[in-house]
């Protein structure tokens, strides 16, 4: 009796711990790690920066760690730039994918139920290709002699080839079509679950097709709008693949900096800072998500 | 209060509301069909059928959401055809109510009212009136999913009347109610319509509060209007079987016109050994016609002694069931040929002195005048 209520009670006790085990293990350790390297100079040797952590003194270590390279974030102005081009690149990124993905999700969400199911997977079938393979075939389409400039021409559109490969153009085209399911998906969900009756209510009352959608199908959809937005932005902002294969070598983002600190300059200290200030800035939005989503939840039981 | 009112009695009477000849296809079903019905300014109006009969097809095109098929209908002087919802001096109350869950009963109440481009005193004014009106007063800022059934249901009526309508559509208004509150509400569905003097079309399967409500039903089947009329015409004069069985409880015996004796029918049936006597002077018969001859429950009299040698219209059976429900008890007699028959009785007095009983031989009589014939 005693060992059976002990082990229901391990159980009992273990089964919220798995999300926390999870995230200490895989997040919070490697952060911690990152945060002292950071904290760091780089070195040449193997690794490459000090001091390496030693069991033994203490004092000597914690006191060779600095904010050095922090301070260097903010004397070059190359980081500043990079980090408001990555979050300008995002937001602008993010305002397209909603403006591609909502009516893709109210025409899924309208449709008539049989076909439901079917367009979801469709909006999932891309994920069963490699994501490089399909980045690296919108070169093919965007490149100046490409299926895109070949097409246009073709049908005399345009007289000379479209640069758009290598400029942020072509970083935003990537980027809809790369995260649209994770658009689309939050909004369909909220979309689908909304009733028509209220749309019909709002007609009755007065109020134009137009404005009905602004003050009712919006509003209402707005917990999949922020969830998508979310799910966009914040991946979109440490975003490194789609810069580098579509964007130009003037196109700016943190991510590409922070690969390049890492693998170019081998300065893994600065590369961590690059690291802890793309966190710092993704906690924000993520902070007011859920604010937001209390109050909300606070205001209607 | 009301019972002079019968504009649809006077010849000159313009109607508000006219559907001529509707027709409503949904692809090769026929929901309404050339329907023509006149509805009157000031009226408490039912639309009363089983699910399926197009009762809700026929408000849905009134207020915008369907367009005819064939056919026009105007409101007042306007003819219809082509108005979107969000133009036509109707509103609607919803079956499910459809009230905005992201917006507190007072902006639910005052939404209509903003898409008219109201002054914002004037918007709070007509919030207070409509809040007044249902009661509401001191929910005024909750939201939806913090209201009660019966106190949605009053959101809902506030925000469709708050617009004063020519005209308010009520899909089943009471039909997410319990049975108290539904007939509470009825009766203050009736008080509010007559205050405000407004025009309700009110769909609805529950013939009981159709027959509460309304001026006149109109009783719907299979697309088409089987009777318009005030529910005491609809309950003591069904034109058809079908409205006899739909509207209240009835006693169908079959039989054959045998003849008319000073202007009595005589209807010769199985169900009892002398021709039954039916007071209807209105049918036009011939002799032999097969009819359905209909007796309301409580228009019956049970007895146990046999009648005199003159008494007319008696059947004789023996008690099958007895129903006590307080007010009424109902028996239900099983004639010689198996027909069972429903008759009530009211309990007047408190202790009856050996009461019929299960099983025994009784006798059920009616007078000429209870019965109708429907012709077959």
């Amino acid at each position: 009796m005693m060992e059976r209520s002990f082990t229901r009670r391990l159980a009992a006790g273990l089964v919220p711990a798995v999300p926390y085990l999870w995230l200490g293990v895989l997040f919070l350790v490697p952060f911690l790690i990152v945060l002292k390297i950071s904290l760091s100079d780089p070195a040449v040797s193997q690794p490459p920066y000090k001091p390496v952590f030693e069991w033994g003194d203490m004092a000597a270590f914690f006191g060779d760690l600095d904010l050095e390279n922090f301070a260097l974030l903010t004397e070059d102005d190359l980081y500043f730039r990079a980090t408001l081009s990555s979050v300008r690149i995002a937001a602008i990124s993010t305002a397209l994918l909603l403006l591609v993905g909502f009516p893709i999700a109210y025409g899924m969400a309208r449709a008539p139920e049989r076909y439901r199911g079917l367009l979801v997977a469709a909006i999932i079938l891309p994920f069963w290709t490699s994501f490089l393979i399909r980045i690296y075939a919108w070169v093919a389409i965007l490149k100046p002699e490409g299926l895109l400039n070949q097409a246009l021409m073709g049908a005399g559109l345009i007289a000379e080839p479209l640069d758009i490969l290598n400029t942020e153009t072509a970083v935003y085209i990537g980027i809809v079509y790369a995260y649209l399911p994770f658009m689309v998906l939050p909004l369909y969900a909220t979309l689908e679950k909304m009733d028509d009756t209220l749309l019909e209510a709002a007609l009755d009352l007065g109020s134009t097709p137009w404005r009905s959608f602004w003050t009712i199908t919006v509003p209402l959809a707005m917990p999949g709008i922020i969830a998508g937005s979310l799910l966009c932005f914040i991946p979109a902002v440490g975003e490194f693949v789609i810069p580098d294969l579509l964007g130009g070598s003037e196109t700016l983002m943190i991510g590409r900096q922070l690969w390049s600190e890492f693998f170019s300059n081998r300065d893994w200290p600065l590369a961590s800072a690059v690291a802890i200030l793309l966190l710092v800035i993704l906690v924000v939005p993520i902070v007011i998500y859920r604010d937001v989503e209390a109050r909300r939840v606070e205001v209607r039981p | 209060m009301r019972r002079s009112f019968a504009p649809w009695a006077n010849p000159d009477a313009k109607p508000l509301i006219r559907f001529e000849n509707v027709t409503k296809r949904f692809g090769e079903a026929v929901a309404v069909d050339h329907l023509s019905l006149d509805i009157f300014e000031g009226e408490f109006f039912c639309l009363l059928g089983p699910s399926g009969c197009g009762k809700t097809t026929l408000m849905r095109m009134l207020a915008g959401f369907e367009a005819p098929t064939e056919g026009t209908i105007t409101l007042g002087d306007q003819n219809l055809a082509g108005v979107p919802p969000y133009r036509r001096p109707v509103n609607m109350m919803f079956q499910s109510y459809a009230l905005f869950p992201h917006m507190s009963v007072e902006k639910n109440i005052a939404f209509g009212l903003k898409q008219d481009g109201l002054p914002k005193d004037q918007i709070a004014d007509r919030v207070g009136e409509m809040l007044r009106l249902v009661q509401l007063e001191k929910l005024a800022r909750r939201y939806p999913s913090q209201l009660s059934g019966g106190q949605r249901q009053r959101v809902a009526l506030a925000r469709a009347l708050a617009k004063r309508p020519k005209v308010l559509l009520l899909d089943e208004p009471l039909g997410a109610l319990d049975k108290k509150l539904r007939e509470e509400t009825q009766f203050e569905l009736m008080d509010i319509q007559h205050d405000l003097h407004m025009t309700f079309v009110v769909v609805t399967h529950d013939q009981e509060e159709a027959m509460t409500m309304a001026d006149r039903i109109a009783v719907m089947d299979h697309g088409r209007i089987v009777q318009v009329a005030t529910p005491g015409e609809i309950y003591e004069q069904p034109k058809t079987r079908f409205i006899a069985e739909f509207v209240g409880d009835v006693n169908i015996i079959e039989g054959h016109v045998q003849g008319q004796e000073n202007g009595l029918w005589r209807v010769k049936t199985p169900s009892a050994e002398v021709p039954l006597t039916i007071d209807d002077p209105d049918e036009v018969l011939h002799s032999g016609q097969a009819v359905a001859i209909a007796v309301r429950p409580e228009k019956m009299v049970i007895q146990r002694d046999p009648p005199g040698p003159d008494a007319i219209n008696v059947l004789t059976g023996e008690v099958w069931d007895i129903g006590y429900l307080g007010d009424w008890t109902v028996y239900r007699v099983r004639l010689a040929t198996g027909e069972i028959l429903r008759v009530t009785r009211a309990n007047a007095s408190r202790f009856v002195e050996n009461p019929i009983d299960w099983d025994e031989q009784v006798y059920v009589t009616f007078a000429p005048d209870a019965a109708v014939i429907l012709a077959e």
